[in-house]
């Protein structure tokens, strides 16, 4: 398992210095320092200057095996400037670093998944440290502009986006559509067509799973947040997520009313899994393995989903399986992104770690990064040669695509009462027990801080 | 502190050996009844079976684990120990590390509440002082006191100290949250050691140290023996004060860091949870099975009674 | 000497380890020694020598995090505007939070009765038969595991796979119902009853720790008390109520009492089993919900409170039953 992903990663590699670096990285030592020694540019970390004997602390939610890839992606930068980066992941991490931060005792540098979790920790600590001008000027010069508003927090700029993920994906397999001959529809319209044509054939179109611990529900809330894009445009998206239209507005109604005639019709759902109810006690990594025995077709899931298909999987266009974009409802609005990303938050200004936070906001890093595997970033210094799988290609095409609006992840911009409480928490109750839409909005509604 | 006397335990043995031979005859008596029997028996198939469907899966294939259920060993039996090198070398760091680390952080966090807590437990049990019993309420009291809210103030004061980071913050914060159970169980074994054997040392000119060391240490080794490994359980399975604490770095990170880490961000991989949970069993059950003697004798020493 | 703060080695970290508990002991003896003159020092000099170290670690640990609880408890979301009672009023209005509530309750009356009588009655059954050590070490294996861990033994009990074909059931409790000719269910779904699906789990921890010290205080009893009765004709049952019974009862107040406290602070199998998802939260998780995911520490304080209150019943019940044992002492 320790390797897994990363080797997955290699499979789909393209050049042949990637899988070099890659095959290290396979072998699970980490020691990559001596094979990069040589051909190692110091140029572009000339700027930061001579760190010798400095050392800065790292704190993510990235634990093993995942982790190595960043812990290699350093090694360069390290290696011209002389510092040290120690590196801890913890599943506990949301937690764990307001408990630090309030305690005095934070990290150097936290990858913080969440706009909402930045917010707590800017507003609640006060222990996070505006971003420098080297940050400034690299997330100015490589990211849109509504990237640097999630690293925003009351009109101060802190945190530099880092990596990033796509949702507004469906996953699908190309075998069994071309055995069955199916097409990948290109309008709402054409996917429900063919989810009925599923039906007829005798099939279940659908196989969904919103189950994740303690964060049931977000997959739900993911999709609720796509169809809000698809039906109201991001202007409306923005109005529900700052919550300028309260959340049980008749145009929220009918968006859950959308995702329900998907999520809870029992003729559509869920392929391979049981019924409407066991869409709630699927955890989300095996809802869209169905898809492979051909008990299911088609799977709304982020691009990261790709990490959970079986050792020896294929992804691709002609694969076993592979990913499109979920189409759009209103044409009006053109090809609206959803998805996520992290975000490098500093808790010091030492000259090291303002060096490390602008490395980390520099095309260099995230080509270095990209290389790893199984990475992509919103970076528009990102080269789409570097990214590895075809499903990451196709998200870099649609973050850098000038012409797709990209929103982030709502939940995650909402604050924490709502977006980590009750959105999930009566998502899950609009499924399990079969909640009446309206009962669920206006429990959310509700529940939203005044 | 173990030094047991012998004069007062030798006379005994003699004795408890004719009572020995008095049970097993009652014990016939006893089993005859078929229901209880029956009833213990299935107790115990009920209390073990799911850890054995646990310990079966996590020798089976992944494949096999995800498709179908444990008992379809018994008809096509398939046993690998992928799981287990997986979870044993998988990781960056070995995993001896993390036992070292756990050892290291265990056994300290169990000897310093027990010796706290026998001394308090006999202040409240044999001293006689003001407030007493308002004072052992209020520490019995304080069991309530969930770990979460301590996190923060007692982190805080951590960082002040420069101490955060380091095994001492774990080890202190372990004994201070056992102290309330293990002063409130202590003090109940401790209350139930007969007054006269106290009084008898009193009037030999004992103080309380010597009391405490001579008379009732001896009798109570049981009692510690057994909460004792109640504690080590406790410390050995924690997760939460070490994370804040010690941080999870591999240098203090103990073992249950490591196997929460297992699953990664693959969820219910449950081919590496069952490894996992078996790995971090080991340990607790061999301490459990070396001093199970003591709860069968039971948690005071034979001597008490009769 | 930077290794006691920061040991890297396996040898650094052993003598660390050994320095601190040498340490530990030196101070003890010290005060301890102190106070050694028999009838010349004062009894509060000497209960203060005794008790002193824990008090100041329990001061600084407990007591004063606790009173800051409280006090938190009245403020709002970050501890710095005072609402007065909102926040309890909240716990007590709210629909999501009188689940919570009324799960606890469940919990609290259910867990430490069941594990202690089931725990009492294998504890008798087994005592003194030949395989008293093997059965004893059967029940109390759960005890060995993390609460973390059986809640992942336990989720693999209830497991769910659809009744499709050729897909087989993973779950046993799945499997015995399709072996008798019933439908899978979803065991952690269906509320009200996945409560007592998932507080099954923490009895089948408890009753190990139950059984261990009332297995201990039964063969504490005086041989001449059971002698007696049964000279008088008292066997099985009656003997079992009317003599084991009371003569373990210290025994069994303190079982009762350190499962319910035990089982007030349950969150790990909750957490692990359903995310305190589909209606079975308790306050313990609801507490670490709100104070570590939603960051209202507010709320989190008031529900740290709740569980304070909750437990006065006990605490006076206790004091009652110590004050019964001082009288007979």
């Amino acid at each position: 398992m320790a390797n897994r992903l990363a080797c997955r990663g290699i499979t789909a590699t393209v050049g042949v210095a990637v899988l070099t670096l890659g095959a290290v990285a396979c072998g699970g030592t980490g020691s990559t320092t001596a094979d990069q020694a040589a051909n190692v540019d110091c140029k572009p970390y000339k700027k930061y200057g001579d760190l010798s004997g400095k050392q800065i602390t790292v704190y993510t939610s990235i634990v093993a095996p995942e982790d190595q890839p960043h812990i290699n992606s350093y090694k360069p930068f390290e290696q011209c400037t002389g510092a040290k980066v120690v590196y801890e992941g913890s599943k506990e991490f949301e937690a764990q670093v307001v408990v630090r931060a309030k305690s005095g005792n934070a990290p150097d540098i936290a990858y913080v998944p969440q706009p909402g979790l930045l917010q707590t920790l800017v507003r609640d600590t006060k222990a996070v440290k505006p971003a420098s001008k080297g940050v400034v000027d690299n997330v100015d010069k490589y990211f849109g502009k509504d990237w640097k508003s999630y690293g925003t927090v009351d009109g101060a700029f802190y945190a530099a986006p880092i990596g990033a993920n796509v949702k507004s994906f469906v996953w699908y397999s190309p075998k069994q559509f071309a055995k069955k001959g199916y097409q990948v529809p290109q309008t709402w319209d054409d996917m429900i067509a063919l989810s009925d044509q599923i039906v007829k054939d005798g099939g279940k179109p659908w196989c969904a799973g919103i189950g994740s611990g303690e964060a049931t529900g977000w997959p739900a809330t993911d999709w609720m947040e796509d169809v809000m894009l698809r039906m109201y445009g991001p202007d409306v998206y923005n109005q529900w997520v700052t919550h300028k239209i309260p959340f049980n507005d008749p145009k929220v109604a009918a968006v859950l009313a959308k995702v329900g005639s998907i999520l809870k019709n029992p003729d559509y759902v869920n392929g391979g899994l049981g019924d409407v109810t066991s869409v709630a006690s699927t955890t989300f990594q095996d809802a869209g393995l169905p898809i492979l025995d051909g008990t299911c077709f088609l799977h709304r899931q982020a691009s990261f989903y790709q990490a959970n298909w079986p050792e020896g999987t294929k992804v691709g266009k002609d694969g076993d399986v592979y990913a499109f974009y979920l189409p759009p409802i209103n044409k009006k609005f053109g090809k609206p992104v959803l998805g996520g990303g992290e975000f490098a938050v500093a808790f010091s200004d030492r000259p090291e770690v303002v060096a490390f936070q602008e490395f980390l906001s520099s095309p260099e890093w995230a080509n270095l990064k990209a290389k790893e595997g199984n990475w992509i970033s919103a970076n528009t210094g990102l080269d789409i040669a570097n990214v590895d799988t075809p499903v990451n290609k196709l998200s870099v095409q649609l973050l850098q695509d000038p012409n797709a609006v990209f929103r982030f992840d709502g939940s995650d911009l909402m604050p924490g009462e709502v977006g980590a409480g009750s959105f999930w928490t009566e998502m899950t109750n609009w499924i399990a027990n079969n909640k009446p839409d309206k009962q669920v909005l206006n429990a959310i509604e509700r529940s939203w801080p005044k | 502190m173990t030094a047991t006397p012998d004069s007062l335990s030798r006379p005994r043995t003699a004795r408890r050996v004719a009572r020995t031979a008095q049970r097993a005859e009652q014990a016939k008596t006893r089993l005859s009844s078929p229901w209880a029997t029956a009833i213990s028996i299935a107790v115990a198939i009920l209390w073990t079976v799911p850890t054995f469907g646990l310990l079966l899966s996590s020798f089976r294939p992944e494949q096999q684990i995800k498709t179908t259920g444990w008992w379809t060993f018994f008809s096509d039996p398939q046993l690998t120990l992928k799981n287990y090198t997986e979870v044993l070398f998988g990781g960056s760091t070995q995993l001896s590390t993390f036992f070292v680390n756990s050892i290291v952080i265990t056994i300290p966090s169990v000897v310093i509440p027990i010796t706290l807590a026998l001394l308090a437990a006999y202040a409240f049990a044999w001293i006689d002082f003001r407030g007493r019993d308002f004072l052992f309420v209020a520490v019995f009291a304080l069991q309530i006191v969930p770990i979460q809210v301590t996190l923060i103030p007692l982190l805080q004061t951590y960082v002040d100290l420069s101490l955060a980071g380091s095994y001492w913050t774990v080890w202190l914060s372990h004994s201070i949250f056992a102290l309330p159970l293990a002063i409130f169980l202590l003090h109940n074994f401790m209350k139930d050691i007969p007054r006269s054997l106290v009084e008898a040392a009193r009037v030999d000119g004992a103080g309380h140290v010597q009391i405490f060391f001579r008379v009732l240490l001896p009798l109570l080794v049981p009692a510690i023996a057994a909460f004792g490994i109640f504690q080590f359980l406790w410390v050995w399975n924690d997760l939460l004060v070490a994370l804040t604490f010690a941080g999870g770095t591999q240098n203090v990170a103990p073992l249950t860091v490591r196997i929460a880490e297992l699953s990664g961000t693959r969820g219910t991989a449950w081919h590496l949870l069952s490894a996992g949970a078996f790995v971090a069993m080991i340990v607790p059950l061999l301490v459990f099975l070396s001093l199970q003697r003591y709860f069968v004798r039971g948690l005071l020493a034979g001597s008490v009674k009769g | 000497m930077s290794w006691i703060l920061d040991a890297s080695t396996t040898g650094e970290k052993l003598l660390v380890m050994a320095f601190a508990i040498v340490l530990f002991a030196a101070v003890m003896a010290i005060i301890l020694f102190a106070v050694d003159r028999p009838r010349r020092v004062p009894n509060w000099l000497i209960a203060l020598a005794f008790c002193g170290p824990a008090g100041l670690m329990l001061g600084f640990g407990l007591i004063y995090p606790g009173l800051r609880t409280i006090y938190q408890s009245f403020f709002d979301r970050t501890s710095t505007g005072f609402v007065g009672v909102d926040n309890y009023l909240t716990i007590f209005t709210q629909e999501g939070f009188q689940i919570v509530l009324r799960n606890t309750f469940v919990w609290l009356l259910v867990v430490p009765l069941a594990s202690t009588l089931i725990g009492l009655v294998y504890a008798v059954l087994v005592d003194r038969t030949r395989f008293e050590a093997l059965a004893k070490g059967l029940i109390f294996l759960p005890m060995a595991i993390s609460m973390v861990g059986a809640g992942i033994i336990w989720k693999f009990v209830y497991e769910f796979r659809p009744d499709q074909q050729g897909v087989h059931q993973i779950g046993l409790a799945n499997q015995i119902r399709v072996w008798l000719g019933m439908d899978p269910h979803q065991f952690l779904i269906t509320a009200p009853w996945n409560t007592f699906f998932l507080l099954i789990v923490m009895i089948w921890i408890q009753a190990g720790f139950a059984m261990t010290v009332l297995s201990a205080a039964i063969k504490a009893i005086p041989d001449d008390i059971v002698e007696a009765a049964r000279i008088d004709g008292a066997t099985g049952i009656r003997l079992f109520r009317h003599v084991t019974v009371p003569a373990i009862r210290p025994a069994l107040v303190v079982v009762v009492t350190t499962i319910a406290m035990g089982t007030l602070k349950i969150f790990d199998i909750v957490r692990t089993m359903t995310g305190g998802q589909f209606g079975t939260s308790v306050v313990a998780n609801e507490f670490y919900m709100q104070s570590f995911r939603q960051f209202n520490a507010g709320i989190g304080a008031a529900l740290a409170v709740v569980l304070f209150i909750l437990v006065i019943p006990i605490v006076i019940y206790n004091i009652r039953q110590l004050r019964l044992s001082e009288e007979i002492r």
